[in-house]
């Protein structure tokens, strides 16, 4: 307490303090950053596997015309990716600050925006770009849009584009980003040329991860990327946040920077690699054998044991924290897949799915929607 | 004087008594320096809470635990006020949007943002981020979900989230996909005794294992419950012994009188007598969804097990209906008729 009022003592404090933080500053931003936006592609090429979009935006790179676009597909498929990417293409980092808006759900989206911001920006006379900067890049005389989430856009709000659109088509561009086509207004998607995005294949999302393991450091236990992309569906975003979020856990984030605790470094040697299970716990997913023996469980045998069992393991699977959602997508493929029911009995339990599914979706209490399922699944099983 | 439950929470990683891998996870990722959005989900009484403050704690320091509370208007599209609680110590802040239903985007949106745009002001801070903790994140409605997504991105070196939430089954997949998800488990009873017994030590109590065991086993894992059970227990009585009955609080007494006249008698005057007592326990603020599944789980010991299948299916079909309508006490009722009806039919089977 003494030295709080000792202001030498404070300033002498601060300084040593202010000191020894500077000199890290630049290296820890660079580490903090997740590794969804440091690997962003950097250029189109690098785009991975949207191989037709690519082809037909670098063949508009080169006759530096462009048309409004829609970008759609299930997410983490690497549509901001694209947008992103042609934009530096086209005017390089410091133009683009300038020429490209983004826009996206976290802002205000509402009509209003859409007819100021929106409108002001588009209706904006372009600055010419310096010199230096036109024999870097094409810079193409007009300014783009980005429209990120559009689907969550209000339709009043895409209809109040409609006209913007067409307006101020000269000087501007519109890229409009949605997971569902369907959501964005027919006169919108007619003004635009569609790209849809596929869904990642294993190869390709496989190799990227892999890559990116290999820049940071990050070694894999065998099956560990396989498993990473299994459990993404497809969602490379989401792929590369599972590895990132496995290397944190287990420490075994590269040698990108000189830990300053060197003395943990020393002692997790061998520990640090990303196994299968860490990738199964970080994704939420549910060991197989608990869904076995809830399976097991729901199989037939004499009427009264079926609900002691299927209740005892229902409510530990809820105590334990498991998501109901999750449950249910991976008891999904555990039924369905099993040689031993018939086609019939099949049909039906898919009807309880979809139910319990819809319940879920509403917020019903998990406990209650699962040991339903689980029971009513069990009563198809024994033929009734 | 303070409940147990508050009394003995622990206050640092070190306290923590169950789930050690988990809070050494929870350690490693506060010490690297680089801190990811979590999405930290678990039944309640699991002590995702209280895992929470003590990471702060080792995140930010003792700082974490001088919290005071701020009441904040914001105004919405429409011009209406909302007064809004946030709890905040100078490194975090916690707020709990679903307090204003569904104006909760705005909440979020102008308040992450506010504090996404100012850096840390402390230069001594351990951290250079702000923590936004967010409580109940599964009530969050779908507009404030979409909100934060993009939010978490471009804000990242200035604010981390902390999503608290008992099931991720309402969180959209963006958002969950962008954070880093933690199970917490609820404790095993072995635990809950662990935990029962210290907290005895702490207090000066004599315990007794018998009786541990049993508040164990009934509190369902939930160790919040198991607390405040073995609190009332000690303060009930004098002497403890293994035997000592374990009162079950009202709400629970009544709805095991429910059932058993459920049971008894199955006729409209019946239902008009359970319909007095569910008024009864809905005025008493005890939610619908809860008096629903104590109801069925009450009931289903004491029908036979050929009907217990079918209590279940239309407890989940007249839940789901509590969820969707706005008047619960039809879909109560409705179950209670539905229930003696099943009933009925049953016996009707078996008499021939």
């Amino acid at each position: 307490m003494a030295s709080f009022f000792d202001l030498k003592a404070r300033k002498e404090a601060a300084a040593t303090n202010g000191s020894s933080k500077s000199a890290p500053a630049a290296k820890e931003t660079n580490r903090m950053q997740p590794w969804v936006e440091k690997y962003r592609p950097k250029n189109l090429s690098d785009v991975t596997a949207q191989d037709h979009t690519i082809t037909v935006l670098q063949r508009t790179l080169q006759s530096s015309n462009l048309p409004h676009m829609l970008f759609y597909g299930p997410p983490g498929t690497g549509k901001t990716s694209t947008v992103l990417a042609l934009a530096k293409e086209l005017y390089g980092p410091e133009l683009m600050k300038t020429r490209v808006l983004e826009l996206n759900a976290s802002d205000e989206r509402g009509i209003s925006i859409v007819r100021e911001k929106v409108k002001n920006f588009a209706r904006m006379q372009l600055a010419q770009p310096t010199a230096a900067q036109r024999a870097q890049y094409p810079c193409p005389p007009y300014k783009i849009i980005i429209l990120d989430e559009a689907d969550s856009m209000t339709q009043d709000a895409q209809s109040a584009l409609r006209r913007t659109m067409e307006t101020y088509s000269k000087i501007t561009r519109f890229c409009l980003i949605c997971n569902y086509v369907t959501r964005i207004i027919d006169p919108l998607a007619s003004r635009c040329s569609k790209f849809r995005f596929k869904s990642l294949d294993q190869g390709n999302a496989r190799a990227r991860v892999e890559d990116i393991a290999r820049k940071e450091g990050v070694r894999l236990e065998d099956g560990a990327a396989d498993m990473l992309i299994k459990c993404s569906e497809g969602d490379l975003r989401k792929a590369i946040t599972f590895l990132q979020s496995a290397a944190r856990l287990v420490g075994a984030v590269g040698d990108d920077g000189e830990e300053e605790e060197d003395k943990m470094d020393v002692d997790e040697k061998e520990e640090k690699l990303v196994t299968v299970k860490s990738v199964e716990d970080i994704a939420g997913v549910i060991p197989d054998a608990t869904i076995e023996g809830l399976v097991q469980a729901m199989r037939p045998k004499s009427r009264g044991l079926v609900y002691e069992a299927v209740s005892k393991q229902v409510t530990d699977m809820v105590a334990d924290g498991w998501s109901a959602t999750q449950v249910i997508t991976q008891l999904f493929p555990a039924i369905i897949y099993d040689e031993a029911i018939a086609d019939n009995q099949k049909n039906k339990i898919t009807l309880i799915f979809s139910e319990a599914d819809k319940r879920l979706v509403d917020g019903s209490d998990e406990h209650l929607t699962i040991l339903d399922s689980a029971l009513r699944i069990s009563g198809i099983l024994a033929g009734a | 004087m303070a409940l147990l439950v508050d009394k003995h929470r622990p206050r640092s990683l070190d306290q923590l008594t169950y789930h050690k891998d988990l809070s050494e996870r929870l350690r490693s990722l506060a010490q690297s320096g680089d801190f990811p959005h979590l999405l930290v989900y678990g039944p309640s009484g699991a002590g995702k809470k209280t895992r929470i403050i003590c990471t702060l704690k080792t995140l930010f320091g003792p700082g974490v635990e001088k919290i005071k509370i701020d009441s904040r208007v914001f105004q919405t599209t429409s011009n209406r006020k909302l007064e809004f609680n946030i709890v905040s110590s100078i490194y975090h802040l916690e707020i709990t949007p679903s307090d204003v239903g569904n104006y909760d985007r705005v909440v979020v949106q102008d308040l992450l943002k506010e504090v996404a745009q100012t850096q840390q002001v402390d230069a001594n801070a351990r951290q250079r981020f702000k923590v936004v903790v967010i409580n109940e994140a599964d009530s969050l409605s779908r507009d404030a979900q979409a909100a934060l997504r993009r939010t978490m991105e471009k804000y990242s070196p200035n604010l981390r989230l902390i999503l608290l939430a008992n099931s991720t089954a309402n969180i959209i997949a963006p958002i969950r996909s962008r954070t880093l998800l933690v199970r917490v488990a609820a404790p095993t009873e072995e635990e809950i005794v662990d935990v029962l017994e210290r907290s005895g030590r702490k207090e000066g109590w004599k315990g007794e294992r018998g009786l541990n065991e049993r508040i164990a086993r009934e509190s369902g894992r939930n160790l919040r419950r198991a607390l405040l059970m073995f609190e009332a227990v000690h303060a009930q009585n004098e002497k403890i012994t293994p035997q000592t009955p374990l009162p079950p609080p009202d709400w629970e007494a009544l709805l095991g009188t429910i059932a058993s006249e459920i049971l008894a008698e199955h006729s409209p005057a019946q239902i008009l007598k359970i319909r007095a007592k569910l008024y009864d326990l809905l005025t008493h603020c005890i939610p619908a969804t809860t008096i629903l599944k104590t109801l069925t789980f009450k009931l289903i010991p004491l029908v036979d097990d050929q009907v217990k299948a079918e209590i279940v299916k239309w407890a989940a079909f007249y839940e789901h209906r509590v969820r969707m309508g706005t008047k619960v006490i039809f879909h109560l009722e409705a179950f209670v008729a539905k229930v003696m009806r099943v009933l009925e039919e049953w016996d009707m089977s078996m008499d021939f």
